[in-house]
């Protein structure tokens, strides 16, 4: 009995030791550290906007979010944001009431038209905000999307 | 399980300007949704799409999960017939993807 015993422990020992040593533990660490950073991975929409890097924007009529009043199906919203402001290096898209509000980022490369089309997941019926950065300002522009049924999470 | 991703890329000119439109079969999953036994399902999603014309980087997408299944995007840049256009996509799992065609 005691042999068998004085196995087990030294088995749980060394196994806990080996993920310690082999950094197991480690990498969450250095997770978490990564997530704070990404505007992906925040909760609500002040911390996405902060996350992203965007402490201020202002309201423009120069923007414009499509998106339909009312979503006949919220798993696919088609949103399109135009923009006819010059030199327009950064288009994101947030859904205030989303889980995770931040929902994309166009980088825009030398040459490349402010507009930009595609289609997201809603949770509930929020404002879609189109973020554009002309310069070194961003401005942004929202639409209000009624949702009869979540898209997100069943 | 084999996974299969289909990238579709359609490239039209008019007038200076070239449209880009692709679609990515993906399932494009939030993390947020659960299985029939209420076990959640892992979060897989398309993280980021690079999109070249000859070379040159005319667009990059970061996505997060709430873009919809089997992702849709389009977009135009200033471009001629001739240009060769390659989309690149990496997911969350490592997944790799791309599709090239010439402008017409």
């Amino acid at each position: 009995m005691k042999r068998r015993s004085f196995l087990k422990n030294t088995l749980a020992v060394t196994a806990t030791g080996a993920a310690i040593g082999t950094g197991l533990v480690v990498p969450g660490v250095a997770l978490a550290k990564e997530e704070k950073a990404n505007p992906f991975k925040a909760t609500s929409l002040e911390e996405a906007l902060k996350a992203a890097g965007i402490t201020e924007h202002e309201e423009s009529d120069k923007i414009t979010v499509k998106a339909p009043d009312l979503a006949e199906n919220a798993a696919v919203v088609p949103v399109e944001v135009n923009s006819s402001l010059e030199d327009v290096s950064e288009i994101r898209i947030f859904i205030a009431e989303n889980p995770t509000p931040h929902a994309a980022n166009f980088a825009m490369g030398e040459g490349s038209e402010a507009i930009v089309k595609c289609r997201f997941k809603m949770g509930k019926s929020s404002d879609v905000i189109g973020v554009v950065k002309s310069g070194d300002k961003y401005y942004s522009a929202k639409k209000a999307v009624k949702v009869t049924k979540g898209g997100c999470g069943g | 399980m084999a996974k299969k991703f289909k990238t579709r890329l359609k490239v039209k000119e008019k007038g200076g300007k070239v449209n880009v439109k692709a679609i990515v079969s993906h399932p494009m999953l939030t993390g947020l949704t659960k299985d029939k036994k209420g076990n959640k399902i892992p979060e897989h999603f398309i993280q980021e799409v690079v999109v070249t014309a000859n070379d040159k980087v005319v667009m990059t997408a970061n996505w997060g999960p709430a873009v919809s299944k089997d992702p849709y995007i389009s977009f135009d840049y200033e471009g001629q017939s001739g240009d060769v256009v390659k989309l690149a996509w990496t997911d969350n799992q490592d997944n790799k993807g791309e599709a090239e065609k010439k402008v017409k």
